[in-house]
């Protein structure tokens, strides 16, 4: 029953006993038509406020001085490279993150072994740590100063302030998100259907891309989508690893920083506009999978026709 | 194909879920593994299968037609196994399903294209499912897709047929229709069957042999008759259908309970001692009078007349419960009515010698 609702019935029965009661039961009601608006008011101004606001922003800063003067933003080598790099970055810990993050989900979906538990809580790692942090434990181990610095300075090996340390940043910052995506799912799902594939004949293969993954395509491919997105976009780390070097190390989210502080705000505003759009596009694409998944759970649970033969 | 399971144990942690069992199931029979939950009767299954390693302790062995298979994989061991929430694949539909363990085989052993069809067309004849291969499981009953898992463990053609509570997850009527029907098709196929169930009615209907299973040990291996009229211990005839217990003492081959002294044949020679008298509520008569043989003087409390006996729940004098289940005939002929005083006169007892505790 809606608040509305009770209040009606109440207002109902108040009529019905006793008269007395009457202003009170008005008071309730139009009370109960205001809240629920307020509330309602105060979220959308909200939302607008803090978050299409900022995205309106983004659009109008880039535009400011014509279409001409934004595409021009995008002449820039510099800019292509911070294009390129960040497209490499993700190339690469996309598709590791998602063998890592598959692998890591079925260990501890289908399997019991010891320390399952602390492998679940390292997989939250890098969500819990400031990505400052994950950032500068790379430094700390494959910089100039760090473990493994004077190995690599040895064999000519360049990690930090280049384009490996980038990689491996995005990688460390993102790898929780195919795992955290399918580690409940998979759990849900059990392993009968792959022990009865077992029985049938098929090898381990098999029945991982016969039953396991047709039965985790969707989740897959929406913990891709948002790893996608936080790849593309991760600054923190990446920052503390890169260096900063225009045309050599700067990615997307760096370049843009680099270009503000130089007061090029139309050109910093229309590489926003880049990860903005793209961000966007996941964002349907989420809903879409979201929509797309619910409808397979729906499917799975709708009750069975009659029990009749 | 004969199954013999050789002094197999099973440790889960801390909890043995099998003691030392050893069991032999004959080539064509169907044999059903009875028990309470947690009496080890899926373990059991789930090794014979492959599913679950026995115990590494030198003792146990899984023979399948003679040949140790403890080195043999699953996949290897051709069991069809059939889970008691059906795990069909969900993505595929009914023939996909059926063709499922044909298709995986690798390409030299694998039937051709038209023979893996010919294959599942006719085991869902045999299903009576013809019209429902392009159906997804979503789309069946529940008694449907047991059925379909069915023909998909048969589709490998498997040597043994292992079948863990198959119907413990469907309504009572459709249980019913499937039993029988499963019976039929044994008799048809005649593959070495074995089937996990906690349901003795199902037990008793389904089997050739029955095994009855507690606290991680078999009780008593035999056919349906015997574990219902000749039960080996008091689990067995407790879990084997209704019965009275009365609390009584066993001396010289005759058992004292209440004021009656019954004979117990077979256990003549037993220790005196404190024994449970077992009496089934079929093997009571009662009557209005006392009329010469054995009785107990009990009042009715309540009657529930639906059925082919009447089942009457009696307060005997000392507070004791007694169920009795009479012909219907009889039970209208005597026209009883709850609150009267009768006699009730066992026809049988059943007595096991004590046990002796040290």
């Amino acid at each position: 029953m809606s608040p509305l609702q009770e209040t009606q019935s109440l207002n109902n029965q108040n009529n019905l006993e006793t008269s007395v009661l009457k202003p009170t039961a008005k008071y309730i009601d139009w009370l109960s038509s205001l809240v629920p608006g307020l509330l309602i008011t105060l979220a959308i101004g909200f939302m607008a406020l803090f978050l299409v606001l900022p995205l309106l922003v983004i659009f109008i800063e880039a535009f400011k001085l014509g279409l001409g003067e934004y595409f021009k933003s995008f002449q820039d080598p510099s800019a292509w490279h911070a294009v390129k790099l960040t497209l490499i970055a993700t190339g690469i810990s996309l598709p590791l993150n998602l063998v890592f993050g598959i692998a890591a989900a079925w260990a501890i979906a289908k399997f019991e072994f010891v320390g399952k538990s602390v492998l679940i809580t390292l997989i939250d790692l890098p969500f819990a740590v400031s990505p400052i942090i994950s950032g500068l434990i790379f430094v700390l181990m494959f910089g100039l100063q760090g473990w493994f610095g004077a190995w690599l300075a040895e064999r000519d090996l360049q990690i930090i302030f280049a384009v490996p340390g980038i990689v491996l940043a995005t990688i460390f910052v993102t790898f929780p998100f195919v795992a955290r995506e399918l580690i409940p799912l998979m759990q849900e799902q059990g392993s009968d259907e792959e022990q009865a594939a077992i029985s049938l004949g098929a090898t381990g293969w098999q029945s991982f891309f016969y039953i396991t993954l047709p039965n985790i395509k969707w989740a897959v491919l929406y913990g891709v989508i948002l790893c996608n997105a936080r790849a593309m976009g991760e600054f923190g780390a990446v920052s503390v690893v890169s260096g900063h070097i225009r045309g050599k190390t700067n990615t997307v989210p760096l370049h843009i920083e680099i270009l503000y502080n130089e007061y090029n705000v139309v050109a910093a505003f229309a590489m926003a506009s880049l990860l903005a759009l793209m961000g966007l596009v996941t964002l349907a694409l989420k809903t879409f999978l979201e929509w797309k998944v619910q409808q397979d759970r729906n499917t799975t649970l709708e009750p069975t026709l009659a029990e009749v033969h | 194909m004969g199954i013999e399971v050789q002094r197999v144990s099973k440790t889960f942690g801390s909890f043995k879920a099998l003691k030392d069992v050893s069991l032999k199931v004959n080539d064509g029979e169907l044999v059903t593994l009875l028990g309470p939950s947690g009496s080890g009767k899926t373990t059991l299954l789930r090794i014979i299968a492959g599913l679950e390693l026995p115990d590494d302790d030198d003792k146990g062995a899984v023979l399948f037609s003679g040949e140790d298979v403890a080195k043999k994989h699953v996949r290897d061991r051709q069991v069809g196994f059939v889970f008691q929430h059906y795990a069909l694949f969900k993505h595929m539909s009914v023939f996909d399903n059926i063709a499922f363990g044909l298709r995986v085989r690798p390409k030299h052993e694998r039937p051709s294209k038209q023979a893996i069809k010919d294959k599942v067309m006719s085991l869902l004849k045999l299903i009576q499912l013809e019209q429902f291969a392009t159906r997804f499981p979503s789309q069946l009953s529940g008694g449907q897709r047991q059925r379909v898992a069915l023909a998909r463990a048969l589709a490998i053609e498997p040597r043994v047929l292992l079948l863990d509570e198959p119907f413990g997850a469907l309504d009572a009527k459709v249980r019913q229709g499937l039993r029988t029907w499963l019976r039929r098709l044994h008799d048809e196929v005649h593959v070495t069957t074995i089937l996990v169930t906690h349901d003795q009615e199902e037990a008793l209907e389904v089997a050739d042999r029955v095994v009855v299973m507690n606290q991680s040990k078999i009780e008593q291996v035999g056919t349906p008759e015997e574990v219902f009229h000749k039960p080996a211990s008091e689990f067995v005839i407790d879990f084997l259908g209704n019965v009275n217990v009365f609390k009584g003492r066993l001396e010289s081959g005759r058992a004292h309970f209440d004021t009656l002294a019954m004979d117990v044949p077979g256990l003549a020679h037993a220790p005196a001692g404190h024994a449970n008298v077992y009496v089934r509520p079929h093997d009571l008569d009662i009557d209005r009078q006392k009329n010469g043989s054995q009785s107990l003087a009990a009042n009715i409390e309540r009657i529930n007349p639906a059925g082919a006996h009447a089942k009457l729940t009696l307060l005997g004098v000392d507070g004791n419960e007694i169920q009795v289940d009479l012909p219907f005939e009889r039970f209208t002929a005597l026209n009883l009515k709850p609150g009267e005083l009768v006699y009730v006169s066992p026809r049988k007892v059943h007595v096991f010698a004590p046990e002796y505790m040290i």
